[in-house]
C-alpha cells in the first residue's frame, strides 16, 4: 500500500474516534454541569478545553466560560480545529482522498455525516444530547460499514491501529483530568477501598464511566459502589472494556503482525512492534497497586509518552515517504 | 400527463419526428413514460439527486469558490441508439482511432504524411503539442492513444459528424458507468423491455489494455492524479478502485536507478505503467514545465529508456488539435486505404487567406473556435451571440488568424429532457470511448452530455451541462 494512503486512512479512522471521544467527554460534561450542587462547575466544564489543549484558543475568542460558550467551542465552531465538526471535516477529507481505498458503504456514512454536520452551524441543532447522540450513531455506523465491508486487508489494519491509538490517547486523557477534578487534594484518589464517600463524587465517577461506556461493566465486574481504584483498574486494566488501555494496546499488538511486511531485519516496523509489545505487557502484568503507588497523575504522563512515542514509530514506519 | 414541449422542425430529435409521432425505437419508452405519474418521476429525480451526492460523484469547477464540489446534473430520460446506428458508429470509431495512432507514430518517426504532402510540416512541427523529445521513440505496439474520446453530434440530416478527437486525458467515462447503475437502479422494469448493452465491464477493458501496453511480464499499473482538487478527481479515484490498482500523486512516486518506483509501507516498489491523468506539460518538472508540483523529476529519462508506459503516451494532443483534425479524413485514407466511415463537420481554417475571407463575412452564422481551446472556453457561437461579441472576436481573430478555425453552426440532435416546465428538447452529443491495446474494443456505449438550457449548443458540464444515460441496443 502506498504511504501516503496509509497515512490518510490512519488520520482518517483517528479523526472520527476523536470526534466520538470529543462527544462522549462533552456529554459528561453537560450532565455534570446539570446537576444543582455539582462541585467546582467551572473547573468541570474547563476539563474538555484541558484534554485538548484548547484553554488558550478558547480564552483568546471567549471572555466567559459556561457550558453553552462551551459546547459551541468544542462542538461547531469551524474555526477551532479541535472542534467536533473540524474533527468530521479532517476525517472525511483524509476519506475523500483514499476513497477508492474504502468501500462505498464507509464512503457514504463518513460523507453524509460531514455533509450533515456542515449545516449544522447554521441550521442549528434540535438540542445538544441529540448531537452527541447523532455523533456517536454516525461513528458506530462507519465503523459497521468498515467491520461488515471492509476486505481485511492493510487498509483495514490501518483503519482499526488509528482507532486504536487515538482511543487509548484519549481514554488516558480523559482519566487524567477526570481523576485531578474529582480529587484535586489528593495525589492517589481515593484510599484504597473506601467508597466514593460524597455524592457528586460518586456522580463525576459515574459520568466518567458513562462517558466511557463502561458504567455496566464497572457494575458487571465488582458488583460494588463506585470508587476511584476500581475505575482506575477497569479503565487502565481490564482486558475486556473496549475503551480501556488494556485492551486498545492489546488490539494494537494484535493488528500489527498483520501489516504487510519485509522478513526480519528489513522489516521497517520491527520498531514499532517491540513498542507496542511492551506497551501491552506492561499493562497486562501491571497492577492497580503499583500505579497508585506511582501516582494516577505520574502514571498516566508517563503512558501517554510511551504511547506517542509509538505514533511516531508508526509514522517513520509505515506512514512517511522511504 | 407530462407537459411536453416539441422540438423545432430545424433539427434532429432522437425520440419524436418532425410531426410528433415517436421514432420506434422509442416507443416502449413513451409507452412506459405515459404511465407514469410526474409526481413519482419527481420523486425519483430527487431520489437520483440525493444519491449521486451521498456516493460523491462530484467535480469542481475552477473558479467557482461556492460550488467546490458539484453534481453534475443527471436526466433520467435515455439517449437511445438502435443497433445498426452503433454497428456503423463502432467500425467508423476503429477506423479513425487507428488512423490517427498510425498519424502519431509516422510524425514521431519517418513524417511521410508531410513528405506525401497531405498535411502542411509547420502544423505538425510548429505545433505547442508536438513533442520533440518523442522523435524516434519506439513505444511498444506503436501505441500513443491507448484510451481515446471521440465527440460526436447528430446533424440536422439525421447524419453522425466527429466534433471532436480527445486523444490526451479525455474524460467522463465514470459519469457513463454511473447514470446506467442510477437508471438500473431507479427504473428497472425499463431494462426488462430493452435489451440495453452492458457497459459495466469498461474498467475490466482498461485494465487489460494498461496491461498490454508494457512487455513487462505481469507489470504493475498505477493511476496518476492531480490530486483531490482536481474537477475529475472523483474519476480517477473511481477507475482505480474499480481496477484494482494503485490511485498515486507525483509524491508518492520517485526514480531511482532509470526505473520508475511508487512509496509503499514495504518500501518502494515499481511501476511499469501509468494511466496518467495529468497533462504533458506537468509529468516531469526537469524536462517540461519546472514548476509542476504534480509529477516526478526524471520521469521522462525511465520514459525513454523504455521502462515505463506512459497512457496516454507524451505528445498526443498534436493530433486532437483542431488545426489537424481537418486532416483526419486524409489520414484514414493515407495509412488505411479506406473511405471515412465517420464524417467530419466541414472545417475552415483562419490560417489560410481564403478561407479566413470567408469566415470574417459570415461569422455571425459561424461557430468559432481556438484551435487549443477546451471545455468549450474561447469559442463564438454566431447566431447565439451579440453584434458587439462578434465584432470583439473578429478583432481577436484578424490578429492573430492561425489561432482560429470556424464551423457550420450544427444543429445538435435534441432529446426529451426534464426540465422547469416539463419535458422539452434539449440538445446532445456523444462521447464513446475506445480503447486500443492488443486490439481496438469499446464498450457499446458512452457518455450523452446535454446542454439544459433552451436553445444552447454548449453541453460542456464546466458551463452547465448535464449527462444522460446512453442505451446501445443490442439487436
Amino acid at each position: 500500500m502506498l504511504s501516503r494512503t496509509a497515512s490518510q486512512l490512519y488520520w482518517m479512522s483517528r479523526y472520527l474516534e476523536r470526534a466520538e471521544n470529543l462527544v462522549r467527554m462533552l456529554d459528561v460534561t453537560h450532565s455534570l454541569s446539570l446537576l444543582p450542587q455539582s462541585r467546582g462547575a467551572l473547573t468541570e466544564l474547563a476539563a474538555p478545553l484541558a484534554v485538548t489543549g484548547s484553554l488558550d484558543a478558547f480564552h483568546a475568542r471567549h471572555s466567559r466560560l459556561d457550558s453553552e460558550q462551551l459546547f459551541n467551542f468544542m462542538a461547531l465552531d469551524q474555526d477551532n480545529p479541535a472542534s467536533v465538526l473540524s474533527c468530521l471535516r479532517f476525517a472525511r477529507e483524509n476519506a475523500h482522498a483514499v476513497r477508492g481505498q474504502i468501500t462505498a458503504e464507509m464512503w457514504e456514512a463518513i460523507n453524509a455525516s460531514w455533509l450533515e454536520a456542515k449545516e449544522m452551524p447554521r441550521r442549528g441543532i434540535p438540542s445538544v444530547s441529540a448531537f452527541f447522540d447523532w455523533v456517536k450513531e454516525r461513528s458506530h455506523l462507519f465503523r459497521g460499514a468498515t467491520y461488515g465491508t471492509l476486505q481485511r486487508n492493510d487498509a483495514y489494519c490501518f483503519i482499526r491501529l488509528g482507532t486504536f491509538i487515538e482511543r487509548a490517547d484519549n481514554t488516558a486523557r480523559l482519566l487524567d483530568v477526570k481523576s485531578q477534578l474529582i480529587a484535586p487534594a489528593q495525589a492517589n484518589l481515593m484510599p484504597v477501598d473506601a467508597p466514593a464517600e460524597s455524592a457528586p463524587d460518586f456522580y463525576a465517577w459515574s459520568a466518567l464511566l458513562r462517558s466511557l461506556s463502561a458504567f455496566e461493566a464497572y457494575h458487571a465486574a465488582y458488583r460494588d459502589s463506585l470508587d476511584g481504584r476500581r475505575v482506575t483498574e477497569l479503565l487502565i486494566l481490564r482486558p475486556d472494556v473496549p475503551r480501556s488501555l488494556r485492551a486498545c494496546c492489546d488490539e494494537i499488538r494484535a493488528i500489527l503482525p498483520q501489516i504487510e511486511a519485509a522478513e526480519g531485519a528489513l522489516d521497517a516496523g520491527r520498531h514499532v512492534k517491540q513498542l507496542a509489545g511492551k506497551l501491552a505487557v506492561q499493562l497486562e502484568y501491571g497492577s492497580v497497586d503499583e500505579i497508585m503507588a506511582l501516582g494516577l497523575h505520574d502514571w498516566l504522563t508517563g503512558f501517554l509518552t510511551r504511547s506517542a512515542r509509538l505514533g511516531e514509530a508508526i509514522r517513520a514506519a509505515y506512514l512517511e515517504a522511504n | 400527463m407530462h407537459a411536453l414541449t416539441l422540438p423545432a422542425p430545424s433539427h434532429y430529435d432522437e425520440m419524436l419526428l418532425p410531426s410528433g409521432a415517436i421514432r420506434p425505437h422509442y416507443q416502449p419508452f413513451a409507452n412506459w413514460l405515459h404511465a407514469q405519474t410526474p409526481e413519482a418521476l419527481a420523486k425519483k429525480r430527487a431520489e437520483a439527486d440525493l444519491l449521486f451526492h451521498k456516493v460523491g460523484i462530484t467535480f469542481a469547477v475552477y473558479g467557482d469558490e461556492a460550488g467546490a464540489e458539484r453534481l453534475i446534473p443527471f436526466d433520467t430520460v435515455p439517449r437511445i441508439v438502435p443497433a445498426s446506428e452503433w454497428q456503423m458508429l463502432e467500425a467508423g470509431l476503429r477506423q479513425r482511432v487507428s488512423a490517427l495512432n498510425r498519424f502519431l507514430w509516422d510524425i514521431y518517426h519517418d513524417h511521410e504524411i508531410i513528405k506525401a504532402g497531405l498535411v502542411p510540416a509547420e502544423q505538425v512541427f510548429a505545433n505547442a503539442q508536438y513533442q520533440p523529445a518523442m522523435q524516434g521513440l519506439d513505444l511498444p505496439h506503436g501505441i500513443y492513444a491507448h484510451i481515446t474520446g471521440v465527440d460526436l453530434i447528430r446533424h440536422a440530416d439525421g447524419g453522425y459528424y466527429v466534433l471532436e478527437d480527445n486523444l490526451r486525458v479525455p474524460s467522463g467515462v465514470s459519469y457513463m458507468l454511473e447514470n446506467r447503475k442510477m437508471m438500473m437502479r431507479l427504473f428497472p422494469e425499463l431494462f426488462a423491455q430493452y435489451p440495453v448493452a452492458p457497459v459495466a465491464h469498461y474498467p475490466t477493458l482498461l485494465l487489460n489494455t494498461l496491461r498490454h501496453a508494457s512487455v513487462a511480464d505481469s507489470p504493475t499499473v498505477v493511476v496518476l492524479t492531480p490530486g483531490p482538487f482536481n474537477s475529475a478527481y472523483f474519476e480517477h479515484a473511481f477507475l482505480a478502485q474499480q481496477m484494482g490498482v494503485e490511485l498515486v500523486e507525483g509524491q508518492d512516486l520517485f526514480v531511482k536507478d532509470d526505473y520508475l518506483y511508487m512509496r509503499t509501507t514495504v518500501g518502494p516498489r515499481r511501476v511499469d505503467v501509468i494511466y496518467r491523468r495529468i497533462d504533458d506539460a506537468f509529468l516531469d518538472p526537469l524536462a517540461f514545465r519546472a514548476d509542476s508540483m504534480l509529477g516526478v523529476p526524471g520521469l521522462l529519462s525511465v520514459y525513454k529508456q523504455g521502462n515505463l508506459i506512459l497512457a496516454n503516451a507524451i505528445g498526443t494532443g498534436v493530433a486532437d488539435d483542431k488545426s489537424i483534425y481537418p486532416y483526419v479524413p486524409e489520414m484514414i485514407r493515407f495509412y488505411l486505404g479506406e473511405e471515412p466511415i465517420l464524417h467530419n463537420v466541414p472545417t475552415w481554417q483562419c490560417r489560410k487567406p481564403a478561407e479566413l475571407d470567408h469566415v470574417l463575412t459570415h461569422m455571425a452564422e459561424l461557430v468559432v473556435k481556438e484551435v487549443h481551446g477546451a471545455g468549450g472556453y474561447g469559442m463564438l457561437v454566431g447566431p447565439a451571440s451579440t453584434t458587439a461579441e462578434v465584432e470583439d472576436f473578429r478583432l481577436r481573430v484578424r490578429a492573430n488568424p492561425a489561432n482560429y478555425i470556424a464551423q457550420p453552426t450544427l444543429c445538435l440532435s435534441s432529446c426529451p429532457t426534464f426540465v422547469e416546465s416539463g419535458i422539452a428538447p434539449r440538445h446532445i452529443d456523444l462521447r464513446p470511448f475506445v480503447l486500443t491495446g492488443r486490439e481496438t474494443t469499446m464498450v457499446a456505449g458512452g457518455l450523452t452530455r446535454v446542454a439544459l438550457k433552451a436553445g444552447s449548443l454548449v453541453v460542456n458540464s464546466s458551463q452547465g451541462g448535464g449527462t444522460k444515460d446512453t442505451w446501445v441496443l443490442e439487436a
